[in-house]
């Protein structure tokens, strides 16, 4: 009868831990998210054809990190998140050391491009500390501005056609254009409320990677985004991922992604990479904290 | 057996409850489940990318120092989590929990820092998710 009743406050206390823990870390922490409160009521409509605004994810600044990899497939060794790789995109796959996800190695035997503070382009700057993005427009193009790295794209809605997909870059009408970090995006408004975005010309394997968890994409990537405003405060944002290159088939990498609407008065903080600050941080803490006596794992 | 599994029931769901959430930058490969607690002297409060490092002198028992190096997320985590550049000056006496490598070495992933003023700095306020 004793043991029961040391039991049962046991039981009691690690559920009301629980309990604590969650509400503590259900709240926003600090002004920068506790002042993220809507500008309009909840239950506003969607205003037609407007992004415009600063948006975090809804769920809190943790859930657009996506460390193990995009949000919907992450690289967890889970069998549903293997994704369908054509034999060449598992080589390059391979051929990446990434520091995060179920294939990562320790600090001191990394090649992300990352960390030598190479622009990490799109469509990873969707997968990558996806946290306050400021959205601009006006009648011909949407401009999305993403804390990490401080970098910005233009998504043109003036009518225009999506460049051809050539090998070594883009057709725009009879002009060959080289292939960008970021691409090149047009978009059309499907109702009042959703945007579809598609975006090709991005720079290809050797340069930039998919995720932190070393995915790869090509030259040949066409991503296709859907934002949707669903209503005054509130936006999912999906992205579909299409690279015969690299995957066998089209794979959605972020389904319905929650944003919630900042306050417009939100000063957004820098997050930017340093090779400074790198350099300091590899020679104190990176590599000494992987050796010695450490190796890199085999793949 | 019957009376042990709902202590080690409550056992599993604390430990779940607190368990590490990810780094954006690195995984916890490098890093010991065990925690380690130090009185130290602050040295250097580096607010930097990818990681911000608190460096710390401890004295042991045998009146020997080590310098310990501790990592945080990156600024915007922990200015969502309530710290700051101003969160520690040199010469500032802190008691720190931190996963310490596995390789020995005297670094560490810090989980809280308490402050002199009582305070305690949760590490990981700024990244969870709230569901």
């Amino acid at each position: 009868m004793c043991d029961r009743f040391k039991a049962s406050i046991i039981v009691l206390a690690g559920l009301l831990f629980c309990v604590m823990a969650f509400a503590q870390s259900a709240r926003p922490q600090q002004p920068g998210t506790a002042k993220t409160q809507k500008a309009a009521s909840a239950s506003a409509p969607a205003p037609r054809h407007d992004l415009s605004g600063t948006w975090e994810p809804a769920n809190g600044p943790g859930d657009g990190i996506q460390a193990n990899g995009v949000k919907a497939m992450p690289n967890d060794g889970k069998p549903e998140h293997q994704l369908p790789y054509t034999p060449y995109g598992l080589q390059v796959f391979k051929s990446h050391h990434a520091l995060e996800g179920a294939d990562a190695v320790l600090p001191g035997f990394y090649d992300d491009p990352r960390d030598k503070c190479e622009p990490m382009g799109f469509p990873r700057a969707m997968f990558y500390n996806l946290r306050e993005t400021q959205i601009l427009q006006n009648d011909y193009k949407i401009a999305i501005l993403y804390q990490y790295a401080t970098t910005w794209r233009v998504i043109w809605t003036d009518g225009r056609p999506l460049p051809k997909l050539v090998e070594g870059g883009v057709m725009i009408g009879n002009e060959p254009r080289e292939p960008r970090y970021y691409g090149y995006s047009v978009a059309k408004w499907t109702d009042d409320t959703t945007l579809v975005v598609q975006t090709v010309g991005m720079m290809g394997e050797d340069r930039v990677w998919l995720d932190t968890a070393g995915r790869p994409i090509s030259d040949q990537l066409r991503v296709t985004e859907t934002l949707h405003r669903a209503d005054h405060d509130h936006m999912d944002w999906s992205v579909t991922i299409d690279d015969p290159k690299m995957y066998t088939k089209p794979w959605v990498a972020m389904d319905k992604f929650p944003m919630k609407l900042e306050d417009p008065h939100q000063d957004v903080m820098e997050q930017y990479c340093s090779p400074i600050e790198m350099e300091k941080y590899n020679k104190l803490f990176g590599n000494p904290s992987s050796g010695p006596g450490s190796k890199a794992p085999e793949r | 057996m019957k009376k042990r599994a709902i202590p080690q029931l409550a056992l599993a769901v604390s430990l779940l409850c607190v368990s590490v959430p990810l780094f954006a930058h690195h995984g916890t490969a490098a890093f010991d489940d065990k925690k380690v607690t130090l009185k130290g002297t602050v040295t250097e409060w580096f607010w930097s990318n990818p990681h911000c490092l608190l460096q710390i002198d401890v004295k042991g028992d045998d009146g020997q120092t080590v310098h310990w190096i501790g990592e945080t997320q990156n600024p915007v985590t922990m200015v969502n989590g309530g710290w700051s550049k101003a969160s520690f000056k040199p010469g500032d006496e802190v008691t720190v929990t931190m996963m310490p490598v596995k390789n020995g070495a005297p670094l560490g992933r810090i989980m809280t820092v308490l402050l002199p003023n009582g305070k305690t700095l949760d590490a990981n306020a700024g990244i969870r998710t709230y569901k």
